[in-house]
């Protein structure tokens, strides 16, 4: 197991530099001059030159590559263009943000969206199953945009028991510890920032949660149904045992792990920040942050968001191949 | 086990469509308990008079500031944050562009106009605790020009590049006098003081944060820097040693809203107290309101469509000037029919500027006329705009040898500016009413910064733009967009590229002259060469807008769209 992990994480190395040498060739060939952009309308050639100078714009594509390779190898993301701030604080900032967002809404889309499945899938082709399935496919087409301002309409404008958006009320200040609301409010005791960063974090979460949720739903009836037809569910009923004892001990367990990878994927791709949702609830998460850095040009945040992310990623994936063996002894890691 | 499922169904239902509402309940219930015993806390001190409740000001910004240094900032987001912190050695009336003293009581030109002496207030402190004073002045100068200054490394100082590069130095003379000391006489150097880039930071301050310096600003305004949480909000605190009276607010926050839609659902609900960029589509909504107040007003700025009129020249030594030695050559968008004046004039009476404001901008926009706003020193309203007629259009086209019209490319931009909204539902516009008269007009679209590169090489026909002015001066406007100084090719401001050497020698005449008079003359003079020559279609001057809560006193709409919340109150 020890070992299994070790390999895994020495993948990592080719995975990140593929992924950082693909992702440096596609935003320098994209047309488009960094500091064309920063620069504005009328600025003077020289402004534009000393620009390309300063950020070593001027420098052939593999060189620029390999600076930036080499600071990186020192931990060293490198400043941004535009904001001329550290990349690693740019996202330091952000990124617990996205994270306390991605954490409420999969715990949300992960209840309800398996719930929905099993009960489905143990009264397939009932009123039931149709309605929930039905649901759910409503989920997954959903406009983030569209489900958010109405989320707001009815929460925030005429119950009025909800903020509109944003990550916690402006006249209460917290001080950051880890920079997740939630447990920097319990840490420090500070109630008050508690009841108001929750609420807060509803809205968003909810309509962050439909598209997981559904797809976890349609998954796990999938799976569950599958389970169902084998010969060991029968040989249970044949035994004598309960209708739920069937379902609730032994298909559920059997039908979660494709249900695990499903979860894992979607959580990993949430960390990569939201656009929609995060510009619909003025929630400062990364997603926001790395398109408007994509618009600018701004490759060293470009640079070091892609790789972060993918390391991310790469870590959610291994933690689900990790939770098989919890939930499938079978399984076993060498 | 039905009923079993059918309730757990329902639970799992119930739970996703109400756990918003249930969850309120809980901490909204919450949250009241904590009100209850707070007067028993303040029970213990009865003698004292009940302190005024703060004045909290939440303005809902559409993103968030870049930098927080006034000289190394050119977005709208930033500026709006600095314009609350830091002050200049002279400012704007409030509502005019017209320039009042500030951190300098008084000055003094001298030299024919190459030398002006500022007198600085005393007793003014930097939000640091330092004084105010010749050396920061020099301090926020030189950082900017000075190549050799230590700081110079620590920003990209844009804009001095080009509102400035008349200034040969600022020096100290006392600890409370300095001297601009200018390369030639520039009228509109009075204006441009007012901007952000020359207002004065503390040198003590940037030497602590040396680099980092542009996240943590010190200035002497009204209000002082306290935090910035990237995209969520900057919140500012009143300055208590302001020079001039305590601003009444005691806090302002700019909190990031980049959704148009729950920028103004925010504002209706009383989380902010005031927004940016409200959406036209929603106007009608914001004035059957009675809590809100929409404020709009013509904006300082121009959206237009500028045909290549076929030849510039190439700024050998980059000075901004054509030189006798620089020789017009045609540039690389040449297109045979531009280049012919009633060509172009037929392109100006088959457009409906008119339909275009009313529909495209939503009425949130006159037609303009001229190239610069109406309310600027020498704008010249005596010029008789085209009117829309495309029989005279059809009629010129002939006279011109292009009875069968011709197929021409446009360039569209793809970001929407604050002077034209949505230029890709203007180009269309414009496509169809040249089709009207037979012109074929192609559509062309790039990426922003390719397309600022590709039309100030001059490789468009016809080209949509626009300009936001910086400080006012009409300068800004005719000579950085219409001056045959700025017709050169791969760095042009001027996209038909104009190039009538007499109109350079008004613009000259009018940056030389310190009397408004004289100014206004000669600016109004290029204006009518510009009318006849006819290669921009101006479309129009978008307003600009801001919606504030009832309760909101004391704001005035700034001509340049910089905002001030300095006499601003909550009632």
């Amino acid at each position: 197991m020890k070992w299994y992990i070790a390999k895994r994480l020495l993948q990592l190395i080719p995975v990140l530099l593929g992924v950082a040498v693909i992702s440096f060739s596609l935003i320098h060939l994209a047309p488009g001059d960094p500091a064309r952009t920063i620069a504005g309308e009328h600025a003077s050639e020289q402004t534009i030159q000393m620009l390309r100078e300063k950020y070593g714009l001027d420098k052939p594509i593999h060189v620029q590559f390999w600076l930036w390779f080499k600071q990186v190898l020192r931990g060293d993301f490198g400043r941004s263009i535009v904001s001329n701030e550290y990349v690693a604080k740019e996202i330091l900032d952000r990124f617990p943000n996205t994270v306390e967002l991605a954490l409420f809404s999969m715990l949300i889309a992960v209840v309800v969206g398996f719930v929905a499945g099993v009960i489905s899938a143990s009264k397939q082709y009932s009123f039931l199953d149709y309605t929930t399935m039905g649901v759910a496919l409503f989920g997954v087409s959903m406009p983030v945009f569209w489900l958010g301002i109405m989320l707001m309409m009815i929460f925030g404008v005429f119950f009025r028991v909800l903020p509109i958006g944003g990550r916690i009320a402006s006249d209460i200040s917290l001080e950051r510890i880890t920079g997740l609301y939630i447990i920097d409010s319990i840490v420090r005791g500070n109630w008050k920032a508690l009841g108001s960063s929750f609420k807060y974090l509803i809205l968003p979460s909810v309509a962050l949660a439909t598209i997981p949720m559904a797809t976890i739903a349609r998954v796990t009836r999938s799976s569950m149904l599958e389970v169902l037809r084998q010969d060991f569910i029968r040989t249970e009923r044949a035994k004598g045992l309960s209708e739920r004892m069937v379902i609730y001990k032994h298909a559920v367990r059997n039908a979660m792990l494709p249900v695990i990878t499903v979860i894992g994927l979607n959580f990993g791709l949430l960390l990569a920040g939201a656009l929609l949702t995060e510009t619909v609830f003025s929630w400062p998460g990364i997603g926001r942050y790395v398109v408007k850095a994509v618009q600018m040009r701004d490759y060293p945040v470009v640079q070091g968001c892609v790789l972060f992310f993918s390391f991310m990623f790469v870590i959610v994936n291994l933690i689900t191949d990790l939770l098989y063996v919890l939930i499938d002894p079978r399984i076993k890691y060498r | 086990m039905r009923k079993h499922l059918v309730s757990l169904v329902v639970f799992s239902l119930a739970l996703f469509m109400l756990l918003p509402a249930a969850v309120v309940f809980a901490s909204s219930t919450k949250e009241e308990a904590p009100k209850k015993p707070a007067p028993v806390e303040k029970a213990p001190e009865p003698e004292k008079p009940k302190p005024k409740p703060e004045q909290i000001f939440v303005f809902g910004s559409s993103g968030d500031a870049v930098r927080l240094d006034p000289a190394d900032v050119t977005d709208g987001e930033s500026i709006q944050r600095m314009d609350n912190i830091f002050e200049g050695l002279v400012e704007y009336k409030s509502g005019s562009t017209e320039i009042k003293p500030c951190l300098a009581t008084s000055w003094e030109m001298s030299n024919n106009g190459t030398e002006i002496v500022f007198n600085l207030r005393r007793g003014v402190k930097f939000h640091d605790g330092t004084d105010f004073n010749a050396d920061a002045v020099v301090f926020s100068f030189a950082r900017q020009y000075d190549p050799n200054h230590p700081f110079n490394q620590y920003g990209e100082w844009a804009y001095w590049g080009y509102m400035f590069y008349d200034v040969d130095h600022m020096e100290k003379i006392d600890d409370y006098t300095v001297k601009l000391v200018l390369k030639r006489p520039n009228a509109s150097i009075m204006t441009s003081l007012a901007m952000f880039t020359t207002c004065i930071v503390s040198p003590s301050n940037a030497q602590k944060w040396g680099e980092d310096a542009f996240s943590h600003p010190a200035g002497t305004g009204p209000f002082k820097f306290v935090e910035w949480v990237k995209d969520d909000h900057i919140t500012l605190a009143a300055n208590d040693n302001y020079w001039r009276e305590r601003p009444r607010l005691d806090k302002v926050i700019f909190r990031v809203i980049p959704d148009p839609s729950a920028r103004l659902l925010a504002l209706e609900v009383g989380e902010v107290h005031g927004i940016e960029y409200p959406n036209p589509a929603d106007f009608d909504r914001i004035r059957s309101n009675s809590d809100l107040n929409l404020m709009s007003e013509p904006g300082m700025n121009i959206g237009y469509m500028a045909m290549n009129t076929g030849f510039g020249y190439k700024d050998k030594n980059k000075n901004g000037k054509r030189d006798s030695d620089e020789k017009l050559e045609k540039t690389p968008g040449y297109y045979e029919p531009l280049t012919k004046q009633k060509v172009r004039q037929a392109i100006q009476y088959a457009i409906d500027k008119k339909s275009i404001v009313d529909n495209l901008y939503m009425g949130t926009a006159s037609v303009a006329k001229n190239g610069m706003p109406p309310f600027m020193i020498g704008y010249n309203n005596a010029v008789q705009d085209y009117t829309y007629d495309p029989d005279m259009a059809k009629k010129l086209l002939k006279e011109a040898g292009y009875p069968k019209g011709f197929e021409v490319t446009l360039h569209v931009m793809p970001v929407s500016r604050p002077y034209m909204f949505d230029p890709p539902a203007v180009g269309e516009a414009i496509q169809s009413y040249l089709g009207a008269v037979g012109i074929k007009v192609n559509f062309y679209q790039v990426d922003w910064g390719t397309y600022l590169q590709e039309t100030e090489s001059g490789m468009h026909q016809m080209c949509m733009l626009g300009w936001t002015g910086d400080n006012g001066d009409p300068d800004n406007f005719m000579n950085v967009l219409y001056g045959p100084n700025s017709a050169s090719i791969g760095s042009a401001g001027n996209y038909a590229f104009y190039s009538d050497l007499e109109a350079q020698k008004y613009l000259d005449a009018a940056l030389l002259t310190y009397d408004v008079e004289e100014r206004a003359k000669n600016y109004k003079k290029v204006q009518e060469m510009l009318h006849d020559f006819a290669g921009w279609v101006y479309i129009a001057h978008a307003n600009q807008s801001l919606v504030f809560n009832k309760k909101v006193k004391g704001y005035v709409l700034h001509p340049t769209s910089r905002k001030f919340f300095y006499p601003v109150y909550v009632e």
